[in-house]
C-alpha cells in the first residue's frame, strides 16, 4: 500500500522516515520523495497489514499521512489511445497491448503528474 | 490489365467488391504478386487519427427577430469569424475561449455540437436600416442551425516529422510534451493507414473524392494549405456534413502549454485501377521515413539527428546516438485503424461509391517560407555595448567594486582568454560578503552555466529565454564565447516607440 507523507523541516526534527522505520521494524520503500530546505513529500510504499502502524507512527512524528488506495485516475472514455502517455512516465504505467489499445497498470504509478499534463484528452487525473 | 472505375462502382452495387485496408494489403501483395492482387482487390481503405490543428466549420443560425447582421461572435466565449455578413460565421479548432483559456476553444465547441449539447451564441453588431438588432445571446443545438459544414484547410498530413528535445528543459510543442536530455520521443501519423502515403503521385486523391471524414461521408475539396508533396509532405483540404459526425471520429484536445487542437478521423477509400495502385498500397511501415527533429532549436530549419521509419517508431523505442528512446505516438492508431475498417464496412455495404479527381493535385508542388518584407528585430539592434566584464581569478571585492561603479547588476567572468566562463550577479557578491571566509575569487561563486544569446538571434528568442529561466540580463557572444555585449530587460524597451514596434 502506498503512503503520501508531507512533512515540514523545522530544526531539530528527526528524519521522520528512518524514525519510522527504527520505531515499528516495517521496511519502508521510498519511490519518490522531493524534499528542500523546508518541507517534504515522500510517496513510500509499505506492506498493507502494517499500513495503519506506520501511518500512526509518522503522524505522532509530526508527518501528514494519506494513505493512497489508488494510482492515476483513467477515464477510458475520453482516452482515444494515442499513447502520448506511454514515453512521459517515469514507471512505464502506460503501454499498448496488441490492437493498440491503451493499458494502464496504475498499481505501479507513483503520482508524479507527469502523464496528466501529457494527455491532450484529459483521460487522466490525480487522485483527489 | 486494368479496371475502370465503373467496373468497380458495379461491383460495390452487386455487393461483390473485395475490399481491404491498407494494412492488409501489402500481406496480399506477397501472398498474390501484383498481377493477381489487382484483379482479387478493388478497393483499400486507408484512415488516420490524430492532432489537425487547421479544421473548423462553417455555420448558419439563421435570422433572428428583429434580424442581426453579426459582426462579432462567441460560441461558449470563443470566438468566430464574423465578416461572412448577416449570420455566417467559421469557427476555428485552436480559437482559445476568452474565460476559459487552452482548456476551451474552437475544436470544443465542434465536438460539444457533435455530442448533442447546447452551445451559446452571443453576437454584436452596429445595427444597420436593415439590420436593427445590436446584440443576440442565444443556445443552440446542431440540429438548430440550418447549416454546418466541417472544412478543414489542412488535414491528413502525409507524414509528419518525429520530434526530440537535447535542451535541460521540459518543452510543450504542438508534438506534445517532449522530455529534457532527449527523454522522449514524439510522432504523429498513421504511416502504412496513411492515405496521401498510399498514393503519392496522387493518381487517385484529388478534388471530389469521397472521404470518410469524423464518420460523415465527405468529400476532397483539392490541395491542403502548406502542401509540399514534392518532399512527401501533402496535405488535403476536406469537408464535410458536421449533423453526421460522431464523437468517435472527432475529439477536441489541449497540448498543454500549446493549446486547443481537433482530433479528426479521415480515410479515403482508393480504387484499384491498375498495378501502379497495388504497388503504392502494398507500401509499409518500414518504407515511410521521417526525420527525427531538435524541437530544442527555436528555428524553422531545425536540423536532423536522423532518419527513422514508422516501423521503427511504432516499435515504441528508437536507438539515438546508441541510447534507447522511448516513442509516444500523438495520433491514434488504434482509431486509425477503425476508420479504415469503417469505411470499408461502409463501401462493402454499398453506402459509399468511388470517383476519380475530378481536378488532380499536383503532386509536384513545393511550400515556400513567409516572404518577410520587414525583418523582425535581432539582438544586435537593441543590445548594450558598453560591458564590465571579469577576470575568473579576480577578488571578489573587485567584482563588487566593478558592479558599483557600472550601472548593470551582471558581470560576465572571462579567463584568461576573454573567454565566457561564468556570472555573477550582485546577488552572488552580497550572498559571500554576508558569509566571509568561505570564497575569496570570483570563480569560487560565479554561476558556471550561463544562458547566452548572439546578436544575430531574433529578439522573441532571446525574451523567451529570460522568461523560461526567470533571469533579467543575457551576455552576447561572438562564435569563440567572447562577450560582446549585454542583453537587459532595459534594453528590451527600445523596442517600443522605436522602429520595431509601429
Ligand atoms: S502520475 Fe507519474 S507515475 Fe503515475 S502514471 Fe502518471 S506519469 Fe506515471
Ligand atoms: S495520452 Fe491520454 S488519450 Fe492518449 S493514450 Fe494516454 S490516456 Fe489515452
Amino acid at each position: 500500500m502506498k503512503l503520501l507523507v508531507t512533512f515540514s523541516k523545522g530544526k531539530g526534527r528527526k528524519p521522520i522516515i528512518a524514525q519510522a522505520v527504527r520505531d515499528t521494524g516495517v521496511l519502508i520503500a521510498v519511490e519518490r520523495a522531493v524534499i528542500d530546505s523546508s518541507a517534504g513529500e515522500a510517496l513510500i510504499e509499505v506492506p498493507d497489514d502494517q499500513c495503519r502502524l506506520v501511518r500512526d507512527k509518522m503522524s505522532s512524528l509530526g508527518a501528514n499521512v494519506r494513505i493512497l488506495d489508488h494510482g492515476i485516475l483513467f477515464n477510458e472514455s475520453e482516452c482515444v489511445d494515442c499513447g502520448a502517455c506511454i514515453s512521459i512516465c517515469p514507471r512505464d504505467v502506460f503501454s499498448f497491448d496488441a490492437t493498440f489499445r491503451l493499458i494502464v497498470a496504475d498499481e505501479r504509478c507513483i503520482l508524479c503528474g507527469k502523464c496528466v499534463e501529457a494527455c491532450p484528452h484529459d483521460a487522466l487525473t490525480m487522485p483527489a | 490489365m486494368r479496371k475502370s472505375i465503373s467496373e468497380i462502382n458495379q461491383r460495390i452495387r452487386d455487393g461483390n467488391a473485395r475490399v481491404v485496408t491498407a494494412e492488409e494489403m501489402p500481406g496480399i501483395v506477397a501472398e498474390l504478386g501484383e498481377d493477381a492482387a489487382l484483379k482479387e482487390v478493388d478497393v483499400v481503405t486507408t484512415g488516420t487519427f490524430g492532432a489537425m490543428c487547421s479544421s473548423g466549420a462553417f455555420l448558419n443560425f439563421g435570422h433572428a427577430e428583429p434580424p442581426i447582421r453579426m459582426e462579432r461572435i462567441w460560441l461558449n466565449d470563443v470566438e468566430a469569424y464574423g465578416g461572412l455578413a448577416a449570420v455566417d460565421t467559421y469557427i476555428g479548432a485552436t480559437q482559445q475561449s476568452e474565460t476559459r483559456g487552452e482548456e476551451y476553444g474552437g475544436a470544443h465547441v465542434l465536438e460539444d455540437l457533435v455530442a448533442g449539447k447546447a452551445v451559446e451564441l452571443r453576437a454584436s453588431s452596429r445595427g444597420t436600416d436593415c439590420y436593427p438588432r445590436r446584440t443576440i445571446a442565444t443556445e443552440l443545438l446542431l440540429e438548430h442551425l440550418n447549416q454546418a459544414v466541417m472544412c478543414n484547410p489542412r488535414n491528413a498530413y502525409q507524414r509528419y516529422n518525429a520530434a526530440i528535445n537535447t535542451t535541460d528543459r521540459t518543452l510543450h510543442t504542438y508534438m506534445g510534451m517532449l522530455l529534457p536530455n532527449s527523454g522522449n520521443i514524439s510522432f504523429s501519423g498513421a504511416g502504412i493507414l496513411n492515405p496521401i502515403s498510399n498514393d503519392p503521385k496522387l493518381r487517385l486523391i484529388g478534388s471530389g473524392v469521397p472521404i470518410f471524414l469524423c464518420g460523415a461521408p465527405g468529400m476532397v475539396i483539392g490541395e491542403g494549405t502548406q502542401h509540399s508533396s514534392a518532399g512527401g509532405f501533402g496535405t488535403l483540404m476536406v469537408t464535410g456534413d458536421l449533423k453526421q459526425m460522431s464523437q468517435d471520429y472527432l475529439r477536441a484536445a489541449t497540448m498543454t502549454g500549446y493549446g486547443v487542437t481537433l482530433y479528426v478521423g479521415l480515410g479515403i477509400p482508393l480504387p484499384v485501377i491498375d498495378k501502379e495502385v497495388v504497388r503504392a498500397t502494398a507500401v509499409r511501415d518500414e518504407d515511410i521515413n521521417v526525420d527525427l527533429i531538435d524541437y530544442g532549436i527555436p528555428s524553422r530549419n531545425r536540423p536532423a539527428l536522423r532518419k527513422v521509419t514508422y516501423a521503427e517508431l511504432r516499435s515504441g523505442m528508437v536507438t539515438v546516438n546508441g541510447e534507447e528512446i522511448r516513442t509516444s505516438s500523438l495520433s491514434s492508431f488504434n482509431r486509425a485503424r477503425k476508420v479504415a475498417e469503417a469505411l470499408k464496412d461502409w463501401v462493402v455495404a454499398g453506402k459509399m461509391e468511388l470517383s476519380l479527381p475530378t481536378r488532380k493535385i499536383n503532386p509536384k508542388h513545393q511550400v515556400h517560407p513567409m516572404h518577410e518584407t520587414v525583418r523582425g528585430p535581432r539582438v544586435a539592434d537593441i543590445m548594450d555595448k558598453n560591458i564590465v566584464t571579469i577576470g575568473e581569478r579576480e577578488e571578489i571585492r573587485t567584482a563588487a567594486l566593478k558592479l558599483l561603479k557600472g550601472s548593470t547588476n551582471h558581470l560576465p567572468v572571462v579567463n584568461e582568454n576573454s573567454e565566457l566562463v561564468g556570472i555573477v550577479t550582485t546577488f552572488d557578491i552580497s550572498k559571500a560578503v554576508a558569509n566571509p571566509g568561505k570564497a575569496e575569487l570570483v570563480r569560487d561563486i560565479m554561476k558556471k552555466k550561463v544562458i547566452v544569446t548572439t546578436p544575430e538571434e531574433p529578439v522573441d528568442i532571446a525574451v523567451r529565454k529570460l522568461e523560461q529561466n526567470n533571469i533579467s540580463a543575457l551576455p552576447v557572444v561572438d562564435p569563440e564565447r567572447h562577450v560582446v555585449a549585454m542583453l537587459t530587460a532595459i534594453d528590451l524597451g527600445k523596442l517600443f516607440g522605436g522602429r520595431w514596434l509601429k
